[in-house]
């Protein structure tokens, strides 16, 4: 009887006048908010999440959805979050889900960075008329190379290269799984990963048969679950990606909810429709280091040599841990910072665990070279990269890419609303119900997405114009042209940044 | 049968000739003096069989698919790690994690295996693993069981010895394991029933141990003497109530 | 690897010439180049190279060493004794200058490290750059800015020609000349900022400002460097030494790191060189000096004249009889060789490379 004692974030509201009963609201929205009344639209303004499909589905502007004015009383302290979790816990027992990376408002060291640009002493360049050159090479580098000159005149290389993977841009698709989110969702990435000659991840859920025209530009992961991993998984990419942590629930596993396990997620999964997908915290065959190279090189002699990846959550000790994983055969490291996104956490563990992404790019990136092994494996970065300056910022700390997942699914039409556990998406994205699917045309999507990249890849452009520099290498690890603003001087040594005016 | 002798050969040397044999088209390949080496069979295809004399690293037969491997003594860890088809057999004990994220195939063992045995086997209709012991395993015995069937046998045990660890079964959301003998509920994870074998899983059993028998020279009359007790999940969600949404 | 270092910025002219047959050229010829491009300093820094002017210490690694209070010096000397053998001491002649008022204890040592120093398999070579950074980067006040064998780097605040009068530069004979004029926009007055910037037998003067000094320094310092002197120059001084002599890329391959070609055009060449340029800009890329530069560098085999990739710095190149010229400015090759055989502007990030016969 003492249900929801929280009183609703928000108000869907509609103007009775304006209305011409179309029932768009009513079809469009995944939550159940509206309900024919007959000769009305009924509003259960409790399940409104803020997505706005129903808003941008009014043909007439009849609905808004407002922050609802009816609060908890305003304390500086006691926040909103703080007495609605206590209240639902109180409800039901249960530890609170949430979805998108978190919201609190720690410091943000991304808004307190800034870069560089050249005046007088150095020039910048021309990127629109001028090369400007963005393409990198993710994998293990040696630390020279031998190259002969033939008696043709012509060089040879007589080094063997270790395999590397090409992207025309430092920007990547983070790993989201069939199942998280829907497979046109991740149709949308596979197809934009290749117009863009850059690279999806299939997260731990399975490849699709839909997505194997992608190939060449899909990463597949391995996590402790492992979720639909044979032979053909494992060779059918690049790369393979072993998931260790992830940045927004380090330490604890996946848990993809029963309610988005249908027929088709759960075949590729191999298990039970409607049960939950358990990926649990450690990877049973991994309790240490030495393990952690037994699977790496396990997935080598099954996939003659192909990359591997690490996938590691941002920790307090994230240097050491990342050296490890390159001293382990590693060919890449991917660090997820606290911010990073999920399809599901405890808001506890997403709000409370693990560092952010800016910190680890840094340790990682010195230790690694403090050691001389820097040119061991690549380093990508992710957890919050919400636009080309916050990739151009990692870049500059010292990793080879960034990658984005939030980003791209904006682009789909997600208005980080956080409830991508509950599989009632409308926009079709992190749901596996057919008519919420439906709407996500893969065509239509990739377009937008593609924009995206395009755009981020012309403000890189402009940017290293600005530093003066015509290759994205010349930038990557380049801290000299990074300065602190407001950041305390420990900060700073971590960063290895120095403060705006020196 | 084609003779690769494994002394004192580094497991990537060791694995590449084992490839090229199969590739050449052998069918019967015996791999002699093999003390440690990892990743035997990892990601093989094929029907090929592999007799392998002494005492195989671990991750072996990881990710294989259709081929047949018989280890003429002890074995190690990780076996058969996320393997996809094919069988494995080995005529002694074996370590922690055999079958993690098995997909299908056949693990026959015939001795005893450590901790976490047959977790997080899969499961799909048809495409489904089996993993049979002959002696007593450790703890977390079918942890996180999504799918495919256990067999524990707790054969030739000593006066004393339990047949399977705590922690039995946690976890488990598909798939059955059968224990010869009773089983005690206060071993089981909270998410395990316990019942007796209906008509369709003495079909299983028998069916399963036919072949256990063949392959490792015993008799089936001898271990179907004793009854088997049969766990399944009690919820395909166990941790259903777990969250507030 | 302290990040709060001030990076020092400087703009100038370059000047150099080698005598393929090594005849011994007076550094006459060398100022009266380096003189004429004047303006293109600001009477900061001046400094001049050579090679081929101790041929009777040509077996010894001459140490120039400035010291900027005398005691410092015999700390440093401590120190080499217990590392070298010295064959000789000498201070390094300079002569009174009315515009140099000021100027730091220059003294030159011939050594040759002591063989039971050379423990494992430490080379004679690295166990001089260990040397080398330990006294710059670790004795306040001492700073060795020139360690080649029969070579050597006489620079400092001044103009060309007060530091040419200064150190009399025309009483020293060699087959190789460099020199360079300087415009430091930051932190001038100290005489070890001057180029050339030496380390074993590379000498290098730079014109520009590298725009990846940042990375460059941060991979070199995965090395083992320590960048002292926080400018370019000592950067592509340290990065040759790493390519070449520890990496053992030629000449003309570690050019290609250096100033490594468009990826466009490395995808336009056949199979074999694009996998050869491919890999050396996949494992090279921190190494690649971005942004404009134009550099001479000499060393005990030869000169190398090189530029950036998209030509941001000018350089000239000639050539007369056994001599071939390369500087900044046309005029400044015209003021000692009025009439070369061939007169050419090398394209950008295409090295001139001259090696002794």
């Amino acid at each position: 009887m003492f249900k929801n004692l929280a009183p609703p974030e928000y108000l869907a509201t509609i103007d009775q006048v304006k209305c011409i009963r179309c029932k768009r609201c009513i079809q469009n929205c995944g939550w159940g908010v509206y309900s024919w009344g007959g000769d009305k639209v009924l509003i259960n303004t409790s399940k409104c999440v803020k997505c706005l499909r129903c808003y941008h589905y009014c043909p007439e502007e009849a609905i808004q959805i407002v922050d609802n004015p009816t609060r908890f009383k305003q304390n500086a302290y006691w926040g909103y979050n703080n007495i609605r979790n206590i209240k639902r816990q109180a409800e039901t027992g249960g530890i609170p889900l949430t979805g998108m990376g978190s919201d609190l408002p720690y410091t943000i060291l991304f808004d307190n960075l800034l870069i560089d640009a050249c005046q007088v002493t150095n020039p910048s360049i021309d990127p629109l008329r001028e090369p400007m050159e963005l393409r990198t090479y993710l994998g293990k580098k040696p630390s020279s190379v031998d190259v002969e000159k033939g008696k043709d005149g012509k060089l040879k290389l007589k080094t063997k290269m270790p395999p590397q993977i090409k992207i025309d841009l430092p920007v990547i698709f983070s790993p989201m799984s069939y199942g998280s989110i829907s497979l046109n969702a991740q149709k949308v990435l596979a197809m934009a990963a290749k117009e863009c000659g850059i690279l999806m991840n299939t997260g731990e859920g399975g490849l699709h048969e839909d997505l194997l025209p992608y190939k060449d530009n899909i990463i597949v992961q391995v996590a402790s679950g492992r979720f639909g991993v044979n032979p053909d998984y494992l060779n059918a990419g690049v790369a393979v990606e072993i998931k260790i942590g992830q940045g927004a629930k380090p330490g604890i596993g996946g848990h993809l909810p029963g309610e988005k396990i249908p027929l088709e997620v759960a075949r590729a999964r191999m298990i039970p429709v409607g049960t939950d997908a358990l990926s649990p915290a450690p990877q049973h065959d991994i309790y240490s280091i030495e393990d952690l190279r037994q699977l790496i090189y396990a997935i080598k002699e099954a996939t003659n040599y192909k990359p591997v990846s690490v996938k590691i959550a941002a920790v307090h000790n994230v240097a050491a841990i990342a050296s490890g994983i390159v001293r382990a055969g590693a060919d890449i490291v991917y660090l997820d910072g606290f911010r990073g996104g999920t399809g599901a956490a405890p808001s506890i563990i997403r709000d409370h665990l693990g560092i952010p992404i800016e910190y680890a790019i840094a340790a990682v990136d010195d230790r690694l070279r403090q050691e001389g092994i820097r040119n061991e494996a690549s380093i990508v970065a992710a957890g919050g990269i919400r636009s080309s300056a916050d990739a151009a910022k990692a870049i500059a700390l010292g990793a080879d890419s960034v990658a984005i997942a939030t980003a791209a699914l904006i682009t789909m039409g997600c208005t980080t609303c956080g409830k991508c556990y509950t599989g009632n998406c409308s926009w079709g994205i992190t749901t596996q119900r057919p008519e919420l699917t439906a709407r996500l045309d893969p065509e239509v999507y990739a377009e937008r997405l593609i924009n995206l990249i395009h755009a981020w890849e012309h403000e890189l452009k402009e940017i290293l114009g600005a530093l003066g520099i015509n290759a994205i290498e010349s930038l990557r690890g380049n801290r000299e042209r990074l300065r602190g603003v407001g950041l305390d001087a420990q900060t700073l040594d971590i960063l290895g940044v120095k403060p705006a005016g020196r | 049968m084609f003779e690769i002798n494994a002394a004192g050969v580094y497991y990537r040397d060791l694995n590449r000739q084992i490839r090229d044999a199969i590739a050449a088209g052998q069918k019967e390949i015996r791999v002699r003096n093999v003390n440690g080496q990892y990743y035997i069979g990892d990601g093989l295809r094929g029907n090929a069989t592999i007799i392998i004399e002494g005492v195989p690293g671990n991750d072996m037969a990881a990710f294989m698919d259709g081929t047949t491997l018989i280890v003429k003594a002890n074995a190690q860890d990780n076996i058969s790690n996320t393997m996809n088809s094919g069988k494995v057999v080995i005529h002694g004990n074996a370590g922690d994690v055999l079958g993690y994220g098995m997909r299908g195939g056949k693990l026959h063992i015939l001795g005893d295996v450590g901790y976490r045995v047959g977790i997080h086997m899969k499961g799909m209709k048809r495409q489904a693993p089996t993993i049979v012991v002959g002696g007593t395993a450790g703890d977390f015995f079918g942890e996180y069981m999504a799918g495919g069937v256990l067999i524990l046998l707790g054969l030739n045990r000593k006066p004393g010895i339990p047949i399977v660890g705590d922690y039995l079964g946690t976890g488990m959301h598909g798939g059955a394991i059968y224990i010869r003998g009773d089983v005690d509920k206060n071993i089981c994870g909270a998410e395990v029933g316990i019942m007796d074998p209906d008509a369709e899983d003495e079909k299983v059993l028998k069916e399963s141990l036919t072949e256990f028998c063949k392959d490792l020279d015993l008799k089936l009359e001898d271990i179907m003497k004793e009854k088997f007790r049969k766990l399944v999940p009690v919820s395909l969600r166990p941790y259903g109530n777990l969250y507030a949404y | 690897m302290d990040h709060n270092y001030q990076k020092d910025i400087s703009g100038c002219g370059l000047t150099g010439l080698i005598s393929k047959k090594k005849r011994r050229l007076s550094g006459a010829e060398i100022v009266k180049s380096l003189c004429l491009m004047n303006d293109r300093g600001n009477g900061l820094g001046a400094g001049y190279a050579a090679y081929g002017i101790y041929p009777d210490f040509k077996d010894f690694y001459a140490f120039h060493i400035m010291f900027d209070e005398p005691s410092v010096r015999w700390t440093v000397e401590e120190y080499l004794k217990a590392n070298y053998h010295i064959e000789k001491i000498e201070e390094i002649p300079t002569f009174p200058v009315k515009a140099i008022s000021i100027s730091p204890l220059l003294v030159r040592y011939f050594v040759k490290p002591l063989k039971e120093r050379l423990v494992g398999e430490v080379q004679e070579a690295d166990f001089v750059v260990n040397s080398v950074m330990k006294v710059n980067s670790e004795i306040e006040g001492a700073y060795i800015f020139s360690s080649g064998k029969n070579m050597g780097a006489f620079k400092g605040v001044g103009n060309p020609c007060d530091i040419a009068e200064f150190f009399r530069i025309e009483d020293y004979e060699g087959y190789i000349w460099t020199a360079h004029t300087r415009f430091p926009t930051n932190t001038p007055g100290w005489w070890g900022g001057a180029h050339p910037f030496t380390l074993l037998d590379w000498s290098i003067v730079h014109n520009g400002e590298i725009s990846s000094y940042g990375i460059n320094k941060r991979y070199l310092e995965m090395y083992g460097y320590k960048l002292t002197l926080l400018t370019d120059t000592e950067v592509a001084a340290y990065m040759l030494d790493l390519l070449i002599r520890r990496h053992g890329l030629s000449i003309p391959t570690a050019c290609l790191a250096l100033a490594a070609p468009f990826w466009k055009k490395i995808d336009d060449r056949d199979k074999d060189e694009r996998e050869a340029l491919t890999a050396l800009r996949q494992t090279y890329g921190s190494a690649l000096l971005n942004g404009p530069f134009s550099i001479l560098f000499g060393h005990s085999k030869g000169l190398v004249g090189i530029n950036d990739r998209i030509k941001l710095r000018p350089l000239v190149a000639a050539i007369k009889d056994d001599i071939t010229y390369m500087a900044s400015e046309e005029s400044a090759i015209r003021a000692i060789c009025p009439n070369p055989d061939t007169v050419w502007a090398p394209r950008a990030g295409e090295p001139v490379i001259v090696d002794l016969d």
